[in-house]
């Protein structure tokens, strides 16, 4: 086997799998060429990492050289790695090959910056055309927007990939300045805003003519790493908010810091924050399907999630003149508040309640988890529970009581957080 | 007692409820008849397939039922699961005597496992689109064997079809013996008995591609690199591809250069 592509494949793969994004949905991308692929439907996984994290794209860089010198990077230009390249040509045969046999639902390519934000633009390109022209790919391709690359090229890139994304790096502009030097929130934010303006457009465009081209349809997101500067949950959300509403982001993605680099900017971390990350994740979620306000997560004066309860039982325990909750009477908008019941839960409730009044048994047959639930609600004005419990006694029934199951890696990072404090 | 022997197809199962209700006779039991045991008491009737009869019960079905739920009893008769004969037609008579719509009645018992047998079809077929790995042939044929747990063959090829449109390529079930193929125009569904030592389906190794080795070990390298040691969490991976499926995926399979290097 060509022990050179190999060589470059695991580098460039080991150098790109910081960046979190997998999704491989949204594109509705038919086969209608006759060509390679299809990505019309519901994004697939086709493997699994052993860190558990879903395999569904080609992740990889086209080079690991790179001008900058980012200290949260393992391709920063300071640091001591074997350096490689692929040529246009490989990851095209790559990516066609691996798609052939059904490892990959497309490709995700980002890039070190070599020369300047164009020159490396203009390669990234040129791999999406090929794809697409040469070999009528239709699977799944996002592109990495490299900040400073020029507006037309932006353009060019939409019109072959699915999703582009910018990555904003870190949650505030002062961290960017002390461990980016090289970048700045005006340089992200442009191509962030001029990715967005094109999407609004292409819309319109289609709206007009059904022949119009497609931009980028499964829309942008961007990736912000948490951990390696000392930003805390309330700022770091509140920019994931203004993302969403000024840039109409499809998703923000978080990268728990993983301690790859000495470098003395940096903070010392023994483990990644994988409690936190998940988090904030859980609070993403409660803004873009939950109907959470960013304020009522987390404030000035609650400026961190708690570790060790999800946001939205944190939310429920401050604000519990809000409760109980009669499920047969109450707001969809309110039951999806009760902690541990989601959205599909929430939808089988509003349903079911149309045709018989619910009592708990009912809940636990349609698979609602009553574990934290129970403490919330009410069903025909009956509870589970006949006396009050405090705010305290609550989160301690729920954490340590019945049932209750915390991961090994919650108790384990718990556990840290004890002999450190 | 009585029991009903039919041909093994969906139609004739279809068949088989238009029968009962023609004699008003109403099974204890239905199995295939090339399974099924001779019973002491009661009697046998083997139902041979009629076209006419199976298109009035599916029509009748398509009067009372959505296409949704059409689809659901399609499914759980490709779920193959012990007794999923007698399911089908007790959701089928449930769904004829009542007046109204039965689909979210989910109190009585046939609804809800039609339902869950459905959910299991969808989640095994969702799988094997993910999990199938091809390997091109000699002459060009991507070619994969898969044993699912129910028989999700037929469900799986349109995905296929419209993915790979410019390749040719062939998916076997190895344990019910027979597969799709797809010759650049249309799919056609082949039954291939192939002798007992070549059961499992496979290739002998220099009936592949030249280049089919290269990208199965590109492939296994990739998947190494984008591990991230620090974040491992064994539990969590086990959940997404629990080990019965590992048989299919070149990734989990040993590791070809380092394998040859030890030796």
């Amino acid at each position: 086997m060509d022990s050179r592509i190999t060589e470059k494949l695991t580098i460039l793969a080991d150098a790109a799998k910081y960046d979190v994004s997998c999704s491989s949905s949204g594109a509705k991308r038919k086969n209608e060429n006759k060509g390679l692929g299809n990505a019309e439907g519901m994004g697939i996984c086709h493997s699994y990492t052993e860190d558990g994290r879903c395999v569904s794209l080609l992740k990889i860089l086209l080079t690991n050289h790179c001008i900058f010198d980012c200290a949260y990077c393992v391709t920063r230009k300071s640091n001591d790695i074997k350096r490689a390249a692929f040529t246009v040509q490989e990851v095209v045969d790559l990516t066609i090959n691996f798609y052939r046999r059904n490892y990959i639902e497309g490709l995700f390519l980002s890039s070190g910056i070599f020369k300047d934000a164009d020159y490396t633009m203009e390669r990234l390109v040129r791999v999406a055309k090929k794809l697409r022209q040469e070999h009528k790919f239709n699977g799944y391709i996002h592109l990495k927007t490299i900040p400073g690359a020029s507006d037309e090229l932006i353009k060019e890139a939409g019109l072959y990939a699915d999703r582009l994304s910018v990555n904003i790096e870190l949650p505030s502009e002062t961290s960017l300045q002390q461990l980016a030097p090289e970048k700045n929130y005006k340089e992200i934010l442009l191509p962030m805003g001029s990715i967005k303006d094109q999407l609004v457009l292409a819309k319109e465009e289609k709206q007009l003519f059904k022949s119009a081209p497609a931009f980028a349809p499964a829309g942008q997101s961007t990736q912000l790493i948490v951990g390696a500067s000392s930003e805390n949950d309330h700022q770091i959300l509140q920019l994931s908010n203004q993302l969403y509403k000024e840039y109409s982001l499809k998703r923000v993605y978080y990268s728990g810091y993983v301690p790859i680099s000495s470098d003395n900017r940096l903070p010392i971390i023994t483990e990644p924050p994988i409690i936190r990350e998940n988090r904030i994740y859980q609070a993403d979620w409660l803004m873009r399907f939950y109907g959470f306000n960013v304020q009522e997560i987390v404030d000035e004066q609650n400026p961190h999630l708690d570790l060790d309860i999800d946001p939205k039982l944190g939310w429920a325990l401050r604000n519990r003149h809000m409760f109980p909750v009669e499920i047969n009477t109450a707001d969809y908008e309110m039951i999806l508040r009760v902690p541990g019941i989601g959205v599909k839960s929430a939808k089988k409730i509003v349903s079911a309640r149309r045709f018989t009044p619910l009592n708990f048994d009912n809940l636990r047959q349609m698979g609602v988890v009553l574990k934290r639930a129970k403490y919330f609600i009410t069903c025909q004005t009956r509870t589970m529970y006949r006396q009050d419990f405090d705010s305290q006694t609550l989160k301690r029934r729920i954490l340590f009581g019945d049932g209750s199951v915390r991961s090994a890696l919650l108790t384990q990072q718990l556990d840290l957080f004890k002999q450190v404090g | 007692m009585c029991l009903y022997t039919y041909d093994g197809t969906f139609e004739g199962l279809l068949t088989v409820v238009f029968e009962a209700y023609e004699r008003k006779a109403w099974p204890t039991a239905i199995e295939q008849e090339n399974l099924a045991q001779p019973i002491m008491f009661g009697q046998t009737i083997a139902i041979a397939t009629g076209e006419e009869k199976v298109s009035r019960v599916w029509k009748g079905l398509q009067k009372k039922l959505s296409v949704t739920a059409l689809k659901a009893l399609y499914h759980t008769f490709l779920w193959e699961q012990p007794g999923f004969e007698m399911l089908i037609f007790s959701y089928i008579k449930l769904a004829f005597d009542s007046s109204q719509s039965i689909e979210d009645n989910y109190a009585a018992s046939c609804v809800l496992q039609v339902q869950q047998a459905a959910k299991q079809m969808f989640r095994e077929k969702h799988r094997m689109e993910a999990f199938v790995r091809f390997q091109k042939t000699a002459d060009g044929l991507y070619y994969a064997t898969i044993s699912p747990d129910f028989n999700v063959l037929p469900l799986i090829i349109q995905h296929f079809e419209k993915r790979y449109a410019d390749q040719r390529w062939a998916i076997y079930d190895t344990q019910r013996r027979y597969g799709a193929y797809y010759d650049l125009h249309t799919v056609s569904l082949v039954n291939l008995d192939l002798p007992q030592n070549q059961r499992h389906g496979a290739m002998p190794v220099n009936a592949f591609a030249e280049e089919e080795d290269k990208y199965k070990q590109l492939w296994q390298v990739y998947f190494d690199n984008v591990n991230i040691p620090e974040r491992k969490n064994p539990k969590l991976h086990l959940r997404h591809i629990p080990k019965r499926y590992w048989k299919y995926l070149s990734e989990k399979q040993p590791r070809g250069l380092q394998a040859r290097i030890s030796q």
